[in-house]
């Protein structure tokens, strides 16, 4: 190397808890490999407490979140999908760092998670429409059924699709109005980290999308069991029934809404339908006498 | 010179509703197959929680049982009911609508004896929604394409339900089951059996194919054997919070769809420009109908300071008028409590009322000697902190918390970690979309309260459970394409 040859700067990796980017509070962190098991970055690894953290700032976010309007969330998501259009070459490295994707295999799949985050965006002021009714009740009442944000959710994001999985399961969840905890794939973070960069720069309030890196078994039972917690997306963990058996055993406790772990990965091209959005939705019901 | 009293109190005369119309048998046994059989396990005595008065030996499911029972329901589902044309399960379920509304006076009649409610309650609420229930479904069965969640059943569902509306659970449960295409094998509560036996009749009288409903009765470990079973699909609970959870649990890691819906603390909310006398007289049927056995009961009362006391003196007023007593008698307002248990129950919280503090009141009334019975009582000054704030006392028993301003108002309404049902009364439009927004709970009944239908969905926030039941989102229970919310 020649010594008058630019040397990098490289980029700290960290978590992304109310808008802020802080290290672990433990002080720990730990080696992320690329597809090729080269180094690239000392991760921050999330504790107990910082999960614990990643809660309370998901629950103080969620009065404002949840009561923006629908338009605006939309917009808010559709600003997400922009800024990370704009931000490709970094989408695309981070992609082939962790997922070992040829350049061609990395654009398209970097194509396809904007793509759906475009999709979700419209929903936010469609999904009420769809899953709610007035209901012709016998009496002289007026009565609506609407769907309402169930609150904080955290969701375990797909080990394997690192980007487009990350996006299919986190965009759901925020864009009926609810508040995610996300725990990352541990082996493949670095889209994740770079995801939570793109948040921070394109009107997401703080606090809306925590973002925590390091291993699951830190964090994932902390989550399951928190008492303010009121859903949890167990995608993460395809294909390991028992800890996924566990983890909604102690979800039990506060009566968490639970999507279970799938068998196997499931294929993120696929059309999404709306389980993603419904499983973290409450069904409100109003009555009011008519009369004059 | 004082004015010659008169008195002008009208004394009521005893109305009792006839008993002739039931029949109650010495003893039952199960129903398995569309047959009665007897139980491999003991057997269990029903009481008329009014009298004490043993009105049924009820045979015991023990695994066994329920494991025939589950074993009909899945042959049943894969026969007949699972392939049998929409149109032909919707004209099942209108049949049984019709024979209910046939029978219903002798449903009333048997439903107030079993659990003690009165019969102005069986005969006008309970039973008439029963109907209704089964008729709304009845419809929906060669419909469903049309619901949004598909048209593919579960299978074999497992469903487990309390004592304070026997039959009425029962319709809510079985009626979006069957129309839905899936099989049930369903188990009343201990202390009120007797209903779901005669509706087993009345499924005898529809021609209704065998094992497509099955009754199972029995205490909690036949509930447990019941939800555990490998062989069933679904399970749908109502009942306490604490066995809601031990359910959540005991189908982690299985693939059974489940539906809960479970304790409540709702606060009925009055502002001080609500119509008072409307307001009395819902915060009385929130809280003292149906004994207050009620999961949505309006158990907080959240009044605006400035009408506090008026409100307060209105209510006491209105609940010396109330009728304590025989449940069959047309005249009364208010039952028997359903079981000694829970008599007991009611007795040590508001105890616990009085000793931390809070003024307790009563109007005096003359209780029965045999019998439960729990007048209805209000509680003042209480607060946050209180365990009758805090706690679901499932009986006749009010706590009054005061509040100043509507974010006050949201903010104790909301502390609590159930989130079933909540009360608002003003008289202003925008308060009431304000507060039916901001406050957690599945049903929000503004200037109005205890309001039921077959068509309007019923369902918890948090820890009061989840899935709706009733309405088109009931359906999302029983089909593969609904998803609970």
């Amino acid at each position: 190397m020649s010594p008058t040859a630019r040397v990098d700067v490289r980029k700290t990796y960290k978590l992304y808890v109310g808008g802020q980017f802080p290290r672990s509070e433990s002080g720990h962190s730990y080696v992320v490999d690329d597809a090729r098991g080269k180094f690239v970055a000392n991760a921050a690894l999330a504790s107990r407490k910082d999960a614990r953290d990643a809660v309370q700032a998901a629950r103080a976010a969620f009065g404002g979140w949840s009561g923006k309007t629908a338009y605006n969330r939309s917009q808010i998501l559709y600003r997400v999908a922009e800024v990370m259009e704009d931000r490709r070459p970094q989408f695309v490295e981070a992609l082939r760092q962790s997922e070992g994707l040829t350049p061609t295999q990395a654009g398209k799949a970097l194509d396809t998670s904007i793509d759906r985050l475009v999709w979700y965006a419209g929903w936010a002021d469609k999904i009420t429409q769809v899953t709610g009714n007035a209901n012709p009740v016998a009496g002289p009442f007026f009565n609506i059924s609407t769907p309402e944000p169930t609150g904080v959710v955290a969701v375990v994001a797909p080990q394997q699709s690192s980007l487009l999985g990350l996006i299919s399961v986190v965009a759901p969840v925020v864009v009926t109005g609810n508040t995610a905890i996300v725990l990352a794939s541990p082996e493949r973070p670095l889209p994740a980290v770079t995801f939570s960069e793109v948040l921070a720069t394109s009107d997401m309030p703080g606090g809306v999308v925590n973002i925590l890196t390091g291993k699951l078994s830190n964090t994932a039972p902390t989550l399951a069991a928190h008492m303010d917690v009121n859903g949890l997306d167990l995608t993460g963990y395809a294909g390991d029934a028992e800890q996924s058996r566990l983890l909604e055993e102690a979800a039990a406790d506060n009566l968490k809404r639970v999507l279970r772990a799938p068998d196997t990965e499931p294929d993120w091209s696929l059309d999404p339908g709306l389980e993603r959005m419904t499983t973290f939705l409450e069904t409100k019901t109003v009555w009011h006498p008519i009369g004059v | 010179m004082a004015a010659k009293k008169t008195s002008t109190a009208f004394e009521y005369a005893p109305a009792p509703e006839s008993r002739a119309i039931v029949d109650i048998k010495p003893s039952y046994g199960l129903f398995v197959n569309g047959e009665f059989v007897d139980g491999h396990g003991k057997s269990f005595k029903t009481i008329s929680p009014s009298t004490e008065e043993v009105l049924a030996e009820i045979a015991e499911a023990d695994e066994a049982d329920v494991d025939n029972a589950v074993k009909a329901a899945r042959r049943a589902y894969t026969r007949v009911w699972g392939r049998m044309p929409g149109s032909e399960r919707a004209k099942y379920l209108f049949r049984i609508a019709r024979i209910i509304q046939e029978r219903g006076r002798e449903l009333a009649v048997l439903e107030s004896i079993d659990n003690g409610k009165p019969i102005k309650e069986t005969r006008d609420v309970d039973i008439p929604i029963v109907a209704a229930h089964f008729f709304y479904y009845a419809g929906w069965a060669d419909k469903l394409e049309y619901s949004g969640y598909g048209s593919t059943p579960l299978g074999v569902a497992g469903q487990v339900i309390p004592w304070n509306f026997p039959l009425l659970m029962l319709a809510w449960k079985i009626a979006p089951a069957l129309a839905c295409g899936n099989t049930v094998v369903l188990k009343p509560a201990e202390t009120t059996p007797l209903t779901a036996l005669l509706f087993a009749e009345i499924c005898q009288q529809a021609d209704l194919p065998p094992g497509v409903v099955n009754i199972i009765t029995g205490a909690g470990a036949t509930g447990q054997a019941l939800v555990g079973h490998p062989d069933v699909d679904k399970v749908a609970f109502t009942g306490s919070t604490a066995v809601g959870k031990a359910i959540a649990k005991a189908v982690a890691g299985s693939h059974k769809k489940v539906t809960l819906e479970l304790g409540g603390k709702a606060a009925n909310i009055v502002f001080d420009d609500a119509p008072l006398d409307q307001a009395v007289e819902g915060i009385v049927n929130g809280i003292f109908f149906n004994q207050g056995h009620v999961c949505c009961a309006g158990s907080r009362l959240l009044v605006q300071e400035s009408v506090a006391d008026d409100v307060l003196a209105r209510l006491k007023r209105r609940m010396a008028t109330l009728r304590v007593g025989d449940p069959l008698d047309k005249n009364t307002d208010i039952g028997a409590i359903n079981s000694a248990e829970q008599l007991a129950k009611i007795r040590e919280l508001s105890d616990i009322g009085e000793a931390e503090g809070a003024g307790r009141w009563s109007p005096p009334c003359e209780l029965p000697k045999h019998g439960f019975w729990f007048p209805p009582t209000v509680f003042t000054n209480v607060t946050q902190a209180h365990r009758i704030a805090r706690e679901e006392i499932f009986g006749p028993v009010l706590s009054v918390l005061t509040f100043r301003t509507p974010a006050e108002a949201v903010e104790k309404a909301n502390n609590t970690p159930y989130g079933l049902s909540a009360g608002v009364w003003t008289d202003k439009g925008s308060r009431i979309l304000h507060m039916a927004n901001k406050l957690r709970a599945g049903v929000v009944w503004a200037n109005t309260f205890n309001k039921f239908d077959p068509t309007s969905p019923f369902g918890g926030y948090k820890e009061s459970g989840y899935g709706r039941e009733g309405g088109r989102h009931g359906l999302a229970a029983y089909l593969k394409g609904g998803v609970e919310q």
